[in-house]
C-alpha cells in the first residue's frame, strides 16, 4: 500500500483542499445519509406548499377560471409570469452544464450537478402553469397534435405551439443530460451504500463498472448531447419571448425580446443557483468542493447578464421614445409612472442597479453578500415578468379598453405554492443523488501517479511536472 | 474463451495501470477491460480507440428528427389548409421552430440509443469482475487469456505492483 504518497497530497488549482480521490467520494456521499430535523421540517414546509397549490388549484376547478382576477384586458396574469419565471431559473443549468462544458470552464464540475437538477425540477414547474392557466385542465392533451376524430391540427405558426414543442424538448433533454452525467455517480454511492439504498442505486445506476468501454461512448455521447442542447438553451427562452415578439401589443413587439429573454433567463438562473448552493453548501459542508473561485466566476456570469438585461430595458424605453409612436410613448410611460409604477421598478433595482456591486472583487468573494444579492435578482426577474405581460397588457391602444388586473388569491396560492413543488424535488434530490459530479471532478483533479524514486538529491515534494491534472 | 483464465489487476497509480495495459497489447493479449473513476484518455489511447460510432446515431437521429419535423408540419397545414394570420399555408420559416425543436429531440434520443447499444447499458448480468474501489479511485486492468498465456499475463500484471490481484477460472465463459 503506497497511500501516503507525495502525488496524492495536492489538490488542483480549483481545488486546493481536496487530497485524494476517494477522499471525493467520501465527502460527496456522505449527505446521502440519514437526513436531519432541518430537512424534514424544510420538507414539510414544500409538502405545505404542495397542498397549497392543489387547493387553490382545486377551487379554480371547480368554479372556473373566473376565480383569478384574469379579465379584458389583462388575460395573462400571475399564471403565465411565474411559467416564464420557472422557465428562466432553467437556463442555467444546461448552460452551465452543456455551454461552460464545451468551452471547457474550469470551474463547471463542482457546481453543474445541482444546477442541472434545478433546471430538471424548474421545468417540471414551469410545465404545471399552462395546465393550470388554460383552465380546463382535463382537456389538456388537446395541446399536443394526434390524430383526433376531427383530423384538427395544430397551428404551426403560432408561437405557443412552438412553445410547447420547446419546453417539452427542452424538457426531456435536459433530463436526459442530468441523468446520464449522474449514473457513474449512482454506481459510485451503489459500492458506498447498503441494504435498500444500495439494491436502488444498482438499478438505477444501469449495473454501470466504469469499463472502458462505457466511459469511451459516455463520453462522447456527453459531448453531442452537450452540442445538442447549447443551441436549445438559446432556442427555448427565444420562443419563450416570441410568445409575446409575435404579437402586436406596445411593451411587446420588439426585435431585441429573444437575446433579451435569453440574458434574463442565464440571469435569474445563475442567481437561483447561487442561493441554491450556498444552502446546499453550507448544509452538506462541501466548502472545499465550491470554493470561492465558483462563486466568483458565477457572480461574474450574472454581472455580464444583468448588464446585458439593463440595457435591454434602458433601450426598450429609448425606442419608444426614438419610434415617435405616439401608443408606444404612452405604454412604456405607463411603465414607469402608471398604475403599475412599484413593479417596474423593483425590477430596474433588483436587476440593474443591485448586481452593480458584483463589478466590485469584495463582494464577489463575500458568500453573504452573493446570496443577499442573488435573492434580490430572484424577485427582481419575477417582477420583470409581471412588468412585461401584465403592464403591456393594461395599456394597449385604446384608452376605454384600459384596466388594472389585481391577482386573486387563488393565484396567489398557486404561485407560492409552486416553490414548495419545486422545493419538494429539490429537497428529496439532495438526499437520493451525489450533489456534486463525482466522476467528473475526479478529471480536473491531479491523477495519481507513481512516485518518482530515482534521484534522492531531487525532493519528494515537488513532484509538480509530474501531472496531468 | 470458454476454458480460459480472467485476471484482474487493480492499480493506484494511473501510469500503473496504463503501463500494464501496454504491455499486455504488446504481448498481443488484447481481451483487456479497464475500469477507471473517471473517464481517462491515456487508458482509451492505451486500449488503442478509435470514434465511437455513437456520433453516428446523433447524426441519424437529427437528422430524422429534422426531417419528421418539416414533414409533419407541412403536411397537418395541407391535410386542413386554413388560412391564419394570412400567411401561406405552407410558411415555411414558422415551421423552422417546429424542425429545429424536433432535430434536437430525435438526436438526443437517438444519441441515447446508441450509447447504451454501444456501451451495453443496461448491464443486468450481476458483476462478478468487480471491484467497489474503482467508482472510489482505483484502475483496474481485467484479462482474460488462455491456459498458455497465463504465466506472461501474471508477469506483466504484477511487474507493476497491483494492489490486489484476482484470479478466476472460466467455466461457463463469465466476464
Amino acid at each position: 500500500m503506497r497511500n501516503d504518497t507525495v502525488n496524492g497530497s495536492r489538490g488542483s488549482l480549483t481545488h486546493p483542499d481536496i487530497k485524494t480521490m476517494a477522499e471525493v467520494n467520501v465527502d460527496v456521499l456522505r449527505p446521502l445519509s440519514r437526513p436531519g430535523k432541518g430537512w424534514w421540517m424544510l420538507l414539510g414546509l414544500c409538502v405545505l406548499g404542495i397542498g397549497l397549490m392543489l387547493w387553490s388549484w382545486g377551487i379554480q376547478m371547480v368554479q372556473g377560471i373566473g376565480v383569478t382576477g384574469l379579465t379584458s384586458p389583462v388575460g395573462w396574469g400571475v399564471y403565465i409570469t411565474t411559467f416564464v419565471f420557472w422557465v428562466g431559473i432553467a437556463h442555467s443549468g444546461t448552460l452551465i452544464s452543456a455551454v461552460l462544458f464545451l468551452f471547457r470552464a474550469p470551474w463547471r464540475q463542482s457546481i453543474y450537478r445541482v444546477a442541472e437538477a434545478m433546471t430538471v425540477f424548474a421545468v417540471m414547474t414551469a410545465g404545471l402553469f399552462p395546465l393550470i392557466h388554460v383552465g380546463r385542465v382535463w382537456h389538456a392533451y388537446w395541446l399536443i397534435p394526434y390524430p383526433n376524430s376531427r383530423f384538427l391540427w395544430p397551428n404551426f405558426r403560432s408561437p405557443l405551439v412552438w412553445d410547447v414543442f420547446a419546453v417539452t424538448t427542452y424538457f426531456t433533454v435536459s433530463a436526459i443530460f442530468f441523468y446520464l452525467g449522474t449514473i457513474p455517480d449512482l454506481a459510485a454511492a451503489r459500492d458506498a451504500a447498503k441494504g435498500f439504498r444500495k439494491k436502488l442505486y444498482s438499478v438505477i445506476c444501469l449495473g454501470w463498472r466504469g469499463t472502458d468501454r462505457e466511459w469511451h461512448h459516455l463520453s462522447k455521447a456527453y459531448i453531442f448531447l452537450a452540442a445538442l442542447a447549447t443551441p436549445l438553451v438559446l432556442s427555448v427562452h427565444s420562443v419563450v419571448s416570441w410568445d409575446f415578439a409575435v404579437g402586436i401589443v406596445p411593451g411587446w413587439h420588439a426585435t431585441i425580446f429573444a437575446p433579451y429573454f435569453v440574458a434574463g433567463a442565464i440571469f435569474s438562473g445563475v442567481a437561483l443557483v447561487i442561493t441554491l448552493s450556498v444552502l446546499v453548501r453550507k448544509a452538506f459542508g462541501l466548502e472545499a468542493y465550491l470554493t470561492s473561485k465558483h462563486y466568483d466566476a458565477m457572480a461574474k456570469l450574472c454581472l455580464v447578464t444583468s448588464m446585458i438585461v439593463l440595457y435591454a430595458y434602458l433601450s426598450e424605453f429609448f425606442m419608444a421614445w426614438y419610434s415617435g409612436e405616439e401608443v408606444e410613448r404612452a405604454a412604456f410611460w405607463a411603465r414607469l409612472f402608471g398604475g403599475y409604477w412599484w413593479a417596474t421598478w423593483v425590477m430596474l433595482v433588483c436587476n440593474g442597479f443591485i448586481p452593480i456591486m458584483l463589478w466590485f472583487k469584495r463582494v464577489r468573494h463575500s458568500i453573504a453578500a452573493l446570496f443577499t444579492i442573488s435573492i434580490f435578482v430572484n424577485i427582481g426577474m419575477w417582477f420583470e415578468r409581471y412588468v412585461i405581460i401584465v403592464t403591456s397588457l393594461h395599456h394597449e391602444y385604446e384608452p376605454f379598453a384600459w384596466g388594472m388586473y389585481r391577482p386573486s388569491v387563488v393565484e396567489m396560492g398557486i404561485m407560492v405554492g409552486s416553490f414548495g413543488w419545486f422545493g419538494f424535488w429539490f429537497l428529496l434530490f439532495t438526499r437520493l443523488l451525489p450533489p456534486v459530479a463525482i466522476a467528473e471532478l475526479k478529471e480536473i483533479l491531479p491523477k495519481p501517479m507513481k512516485p518518482v524514486v530515482s534521484n534522492p538529491l531531487v525532493t519528494a515534494g515537488h513532484p509538480g511536472d509530474m501531472s496531468n491534472g | 474463451m470458454d476454458s480460459g483464465f480472467g485476471i484482474l489487476a487493480s492499480y493506484s497509480y494511473l501510469d500503473s495501470a496504463v503501463k500494464a495495459i501496454e504491455q499486455l497489447r504488446k504481448a498481443e493479449l488484447k481481451e483487456i477491460t479497464a475500469y477507471m473513476p473517471y473517464p481517462e484518455h491515456t487508458v482509451e489511447d492505451a486500449l488503442g480507440y478509435d470514434q465511437s460510432p455513437v456520433r453516428v446515431w446523433a447524426l441519424v437521429g437529427g437528422l430524422c428528427g429534422a426531417a419528421g419535423g418539416l414533414a409533419f408540419t407541412s403536411w397537418t397545414s395541407m391535410e386542413w389548409p386554413l388560412v391564419t394570420g394570412g400567411k401561406p399555408i405552407l410558411s415555411i420559416p414558422a415551421y423552422i421552430i417546429i424542425v429545429f425543436e424536433m432535430m434536437v429531440l430525435f438526436g438526443a434520443l437517438s444519441t441515447v440509443i446508441g450509447l447504451f447499444i454501444n456501451s451495453r447499458l443496461p448491464q443486468v448480468k450481476p458483476m462478478v469482475v468487480y471491484d467497489p474501489e474503482f467508482t472510489g479511485g482505483k484502475y483496474g486492468v481485467y484479462i482474460k487469456v488462455p491456459e498458455a498465456s497465463r504465466e506472461q499475463a501474471m508477469r506483466i500484471l504484477n511487474a507493476e505492483t497491483p494492489d490486489q490481484l484476482q484470479e478466476h477460472q472460466m467455466g461457463s465463459g463469465h466476464g
